[in-house]
């Protein structure tokens, strides 16, 4: 089967900043795939490349099999959801929707009931003649995705789509999309720095810093077993520490050690809490083990000890990860 | 442990009349925004829109023909006389005119403005600021009367054709019929570079201005939907920077309509509007007729507005 999207050594230097900084990158037909990162690691250099904004300074990208280098965005089959909507602040929701049909040259009947029924799908029905200023942040973020979802592009690509809404719509949405690319089955690529979204939407995840992949795999395989120290911090907080501290590996290797893995133990080792911090599901704790500085979760409902105190910790080894690249 | 201070949670009023007056206002919001609006509403209201009545009141006046005194009466008999031939003609060669200008301004300031929007950064765009805004800072009369030198016959214009050969094009263009002439600074023509020049600026800051508000996502949306650069243009780009061209041919279309220089001093003997006002109210002293030729760039400039808002000029302000 043919990847949706294929990058070979592909980097786009903007001067001396590489902001991609030759990728590999295969994105299979049909799933959900999530570049995670910091801001200016790459990830969204690396959509518009997919996109066509912005053309590589060297590799090759192919999109169905299909040389993209050099291809305008307009004449491309991949449509984006963009950071804020980018909705047409002249145009009423039906004709934001319909444009890509108006561009084609499709009939004002034809793609009226397209649109509306493009509306139906995101749960906007009835809201066509409305303009884009009066609608909430989640229903722009709706008719952004119809918008870019009437074309049947063969990839769609959101760029931090979420980003603006607050938490409980957000969480909502993140489950509508989900639903909505399973029910559809087209590709979608998903831009966050939210660890979070990418690993509970996501089939696949790549965490990019510095215009580098570090890590592209399952959201379990980058949870639980990082490659590189990056990973291991940047997705879920990870502490790094030696591999013999945590009682896996060698000396000289590092290991990650999930801050929920750590409990408190009265038969475990001996740690100063330096901080304590209450988050309602849970209190997190930051420990110090003989000068290695040590974050653990601590279920809410158990009593922890107080800054200066000392606590008693341990974990189970197996847990812990050691990371196979130095980075 | 908290830092020990003296220091009072409310501090003491000021003194002095001014300091007590301002605390007075910024508690009185309502008597801050009077005071703020009445200056400019008594300068609207007393000499600007009082002004213009007054013109109003005196374009319904007429002339005795035998006396030239004016008559103190009602009559719509001095905008009967806007209807004659010799005078239709000014206003309909003058509303030509700025319309032409303004047509020829927004083309030639679209890509100058759309460049300044979009590429120009930092001191480039300072500088793009001050190209524009230069040609503003030189007096008016000079410029026109450089601008005669240029295209007069003996100019450095013919000059140029001449030393590139081009003799024939210029002359080609100078036998157009209406709008040709013995030379540019005689014609329609050279009256139309001028009226361009001069205007040009007040065109390209609005549009730049409302270029400037486009969000460039919106352009690449457009594009990743499908739209061909000149689709993105049409659906997008135009509609949006129209309010900030309709602004800008407000300026081109009204200072042609009611300018009454560049025409005297470059262009054929025929008059423009500004030109018959000048002559009646002056040499042939009939205000009243000068009234009525004023409120005519009034009365066009309120279809004109009219019309642009019917076609949604302004629907993405």
């Amino acid at each position: 089967m043919t990847d949706a999207v294929t990058f070979r050594g592909v980097s786009r230097h903007f001067g001396s900043v590489k902001a991609v900084d030759e990728v590999d990158l295969a994105i299979h037909d049909g799933e959900f795939f999530a570049m995670l990162g910091p801001s200016g690691s790459g990830k969204t250099t690396c959509l518009r490349l997919i996109a066509g904004f912005e053309q590589p300074t060297a590799g090759s990208i192919e999109i169905f099999g299909e040389r993209a280098e050099g291809v305008p965005p307009y004449l491309r089959n991949v449509n984006t959801v963009f950071q804020n909507y980018a909705l047409f602040p002249h145009m009423n929701v039906l004709d934001n929707v319909a444009f890509g049909l108006r561009v084609k040259g499709v009939s004002k009947a034809e793609r009226r009931r397209a649109a509306e029924e493009t509306l139906e799908l995101v749960e906007l029905g009835g809201y066509g003649t409305r303009r884009a200023g009066e609608l909430s942040g989640g229903q722009r973020q709706r008719v952004a995705l119809a918008r870019a979802l009437i074309n049947k592009p063969r990839v769609v690509l959101l760029d931090e789509p979420l980003g603006a809404l607050d938490l409980k719509l957000r969480e909502q949405m993140q489950e509508e999309l989900r639903k909505l690319q399973r029910a559809l089955g087209l590709t979608f690529v998903f831009v966050t720095h939210d660890q979070d979204e990418a690993l509970s939407m996501a089939d696949r995840v790549a965490v990019f810093a510095e215009g580098k992949i570090q890590q592209i795999g399952s959201a379990e395989d980058i949870y639980r077993r990082p490659s590189t120290r990056f990973v291991a911090d940047f997705v879920g907080s990870s502490n790094v520490v030696p591999a013999d501290l945590a009682g896996v590996g060698q000396t000289g290797q590092w290991a990650s050690l999930r801050p929920e893995d750590i409990r408190l133990d009265a038969a475990g080792r001996a740690a100063t809490v330096t901080g304590k911090f209450f988050h309602g599901r849970v209190t997190k704790l930051s420990l110090d083990i003989k000068g290695q500085s040590l974050t653990a979760l601590i279920p809410a409902h158990e009593a922890t000890p107080d800054i200066g105190e000392t606590a008693y910790v341990s974990w189970d080894a197996s847990r812990a990860h050691v990371m196979e690249l130095e980075a | 442990m908290r830092p020990a201070t003296s220091q009072p949670a409310i501090f003491a009023p000021r003194s002095g009349p001014l300091a007590r007056a301002v605390d007075w206002v910024i508690r009185h919001p309502r008597m801050f925004v009077f005071l703020m609006v009445l200056p400019i509403t008594l300068w609207l209201g007393i000499v600007y829109i009082g002004a213009l009545i007054a013109l109003l009141i005196q374009s319904f006046f007429s002339i005795d023909e035998f006396s030239g005194m004016v008559v103190r009466e009602f009559t719509f008999k001095t905008y009967g006389e806007l209807l004659r031939p010799y005078n239709l003609d000014i206003i309909l060669r003058t509303v030509a005119m700025a319309a032409a200008v303004t047509v020829a301004a927004a083309m030639l300031a679209f890509p100058i403005a759309y460049f300044a929007a979009r590429y120009a950064k930092g001191k480039w765009k300072a500088l793009f600021y001050i190209g524009v805004m230069l040609p503003l800072w030189s007096s008016y009369l000079v410029k026109v009367y450089a601008w005669k030198l240029v295209l007069a016959k003996e100019g450095i214009l013919t000059w140029v054709f001449a030393k590139l050969h081009l003799t024939w094009a210029l002359d080609g263009v100078l036998s157009i019929p209406v709008i040709g002439g013995n030379s540019l600074s005689v014609s329609y023509m050279g009256t139309f570079l001028v009226f361009l020049y001069i205007w040009l600026p007040y065109m390209i800051i609005p549009v730049q201005a409302s270029l400037e508000r486009v969000p460039g996502a919106l352009l690449e949306a457009a594009s990743d939907l499908g739209a061909t650069p000149r689709q993105s243009f049409r659906m997008v780009l135009f509609p949006l920077a129209l309010p900030g061209i309709i602004a800008g041919s407000i300026f081109t279309f009204s200072l042609t309509l009611g300018d009454y220089i560049v025409p005297q001093i470059v262009g054929n003997s025929r008059l423009f509007i500004g030109q018959a006002v000048y002559t009646q109210q002056g040499t042939a002293g009939n205000i009243p007729l000068a009234a009525a030729f004023t409120v005519v760039p009034i009365v066009v400039m309120g279809i004109y507005l009219w019309g642009a808002r019917k076609m949604g000029a302004f629907d993405a302000l």
